[in-house]
């Protein structure tokens, strides 16, 4: 069996036996902090978080349609949650971070109400228009968001307990935050897909499929969309929370619209029919970014390019289009 | 079954459905029939709560349900299948009608289990009565038309409805086609002790399997009663002539 017939059957539906490629790619990941530069590690920590605000979305775009251009808003909030708890009120991260999921969820839940009672375009325009007011408010309320100076020195969480670990006392605070990441954005993401997977997310997919139908089969759409806006917010909420201690700092323009933006083109670019296609935008647009600044100071030009050439040719994003490459392999070898 | 009183619904003006009255009783099959823009779809639609009427009621079973939402209407017992076919593309055959049972058990809200295994003894005893057995693993959107809206009923039978309103059933098909999705209808109406109410232009099929037949024309019920009645009205014949309602 070659290499090529067995990422068939690990992406494909045609499964006899699987390839346990999560594991694998999860254990590859975490052997990073040794095998890498400690910019490896820093890279590794931004697509890790990414990746998990896009697969958040991607519960709203590809599973149940919806098009949400404000998402993040619910980063923001999430970030701003767990950074003001840590730096002002100086709660510790365990309770900082699951607040901020909660808090963003939360403002989810309650500007969703609004936004789900609006179809298509309509609703795409009233969550801009909720994110654009959030991040107002971020950007003037100075005494609690700290306005246009933003939130800075957000501190890491105590990680003293895991760097005394026997192979961990070579690691600095980067390097030790990077394992909390990425367990955090693992369980994160196990959640969702079994959420995904669930007779919860079957139903979201009639609602992406024919909304109408979908209701005369008896689904409460509302009722579905908001659930799904509300979780997808808090999930957000939780990626926000994650950047913020990453970044040092929490700023307004982490809610402001070209952020929403930037997730979007992730998970079209990853592609968004596929459960794990927003994790491989977040790492493509990450590495590209990387090294495309490197050399042109135009990366918005040629980012723009990108999404012309997909859009037109692979419509279905990277994971789209490698499926389909797979499948008439596939097809010709059983041919 | 069915009561349907004074059910009146004008678009800016236009009046689409003008004080409409009919009843439709358990097990009966009944059929609206009408020319183009009769109001034969808006009537369902104000039947099965996707419109809301100006005035008049809607009985389900004595049940008033008139404005009520179509996802209520359809856990009350009332299934419905759409002139152009409607159902969920991108979703396999088995797909498209485990959604409906998982809907219809109310199983919806469960966020944790996986859907995967649910309902597959009901998905493969639905799809031998509507006749897609082999076509489970086929995307709902590559069906034949034919096949498509087989389907469209399937996913009206999953909810288990008493009275099943199907808007042109036949619409687009071949004769062949057409003779057998009857038979099939009737079988299942049958096997089930369903009410069906529909809306057709084919004329033979609606003086071969309606009980009752209702004929609508510019939004008002000019007749209703058995096929026999119904044929020999002489406004419904004033109506149709010349659309081959003598020949039936």
């Amino acid at each position: 069996m070659t290499e090529r017939a067995e990422i068939a059957v690990g992406i494909g539906p045609r499964a006899g036996w699987r390839v346990p490629w999560t594991l694998i790619v999860f254990l590859a990941v975490l052997s990073l902090p040794w095998i890498g530069s400690r910019y490896d590690v820093f890279l590794g920590t931004q697509i890790a978080i990414s990746a998990l605000f896009a697969m958040s979305l991607n519960l709203l775009l590809g599973t149940a349609g919806l098009v949400s251009f404000g998402h993040a808003a619910y980063f923001g909030l999430g970030s701003y949650a767990c950074g003001i708890l840590m730096k002002d009120a100086g709660v510790p991260f365990s309770l900082a971070f699951p607040a901020a999921g909660v808090i963003a969820a939360t403002f989810a839940l309650v500007f969703g109400f609004f936004c789900v009672r609006l179809t298509k375009i309509y609703f795409a325009m009233l969550t801009l228009a909720f994110a654009q007011i959030v991040w107002a408010i971020c950007f003037k309320w100075n005494d609690v968001t700290g306005g246009d100076q933003g939130l800075p020195d957000v501190p890491f969480p105590d990680l003293a307990w895991l760097g005394a670990l026997p192979g961990f006392q070579r690691f600095r605070i980067g390097e030790l935050f990077f394992f909390v990441v990425l367990v955090l954005v693992a369980v994160s993401i196990a959640v969702l897909r079994r959420i995904t997977d669930s007779p919860f997310g079957r139903v979201l997919t009639t609602i992406r499929e024919n909304p109408e139908r979908a209701a005369f089969i008896g689904v409460n759409v509302r009722a579905y969309e908001l659930a799904a806006f509300t979780i997808a917010g808090g999930f957000a909420g939780l990626s926000g929370a994650l950047f913020g201690i990453f970044n040092r700092g929490v700023f307004a323009d982490f809610v402001f619209w070209s952020k929403s933006a930037d997730v979007m083109i992730m998970t079209i670019l990853g592609g968004m029919n596929h459960f794990w296609g927003p994790a491989v935008g977040a790492l493509v647009l990450t590495l590209l970014n990387q090294q495309i600044t490197a050399y042109t100071e135009y990366w918005p030009f040629v980012l723009g390019t990108i999404l012309v050439v997909l859009l037109f040719v692979f419509p279905g994003g990277i994971l789209g289009a490698l499926d389909a490459a797979l499948s008439r392999v596939w097809k010709r070898r059983h041919a | 079954m069915l009561e349907v009183a004074g059910l009146t619904k004008s678009f800016s003006g236009f009046v689409a459905v003008s004080d409409v009255s009919l009843r439709v009783e358990t097990r009966q099959i009944a059929a609206v029939i009408g020319p183009n823009g009769a109001g034969k779809s808006t009537l369902f639609n104000l039947i099965t709560g996707h419109l809301r009427p100006d005035s008049g009621r809607v009985l389900l079973d004595g049940r008033d349900i008139t404005g009520v939402q179509p996802h209520e209407t359809c856990r009350m017992g009332l299934g419905r299948s759409f002139q152009r076919t409607n159902i969920f593309p991108k979703l396999t055959v088995f797909e498209n009608l485990q959604a409906a049972f998982i809907v219809h058990y109310g199983r919806g809200g469960n966020f944790w289990s996986r859907s995967e295994p649910l309902y597959r003894d009901e998905v493969q005893s639905l799809l031998g009565q509507i006749g897609l057995r082999d076509q489970a693993g086929t995307l709902g959107g590559t069906l034949s038309y034919g096949n498509q809206k087989q389907l469209e009923l399937g996913l009206a039978l999953a909810s288990d409805p008493q009275l099943l309103l199907l808007d042109e059933p036949t619409a687009g098909m071949s004769a062949g086609e057409t003779h057998e999705t009857i038979r099939l209808l009737q079988r299942i109406a049958e096997e089930r002790g369903l009410t069906l109410l529909f809306t057709e232009h084919d004329m033979e099929v609606v003086f071969g399997i309606a009980e009752k037949i209702a004929v609508l024309h510019q939004g008002r019920l000019i007749a209703e009663g058995a096929p026999a009645e119904v044929r020999n009205d002489p406004e419904v014949r004033r109506v149709y002539l010349g659309q081959g309602l003598s020949h039936a």
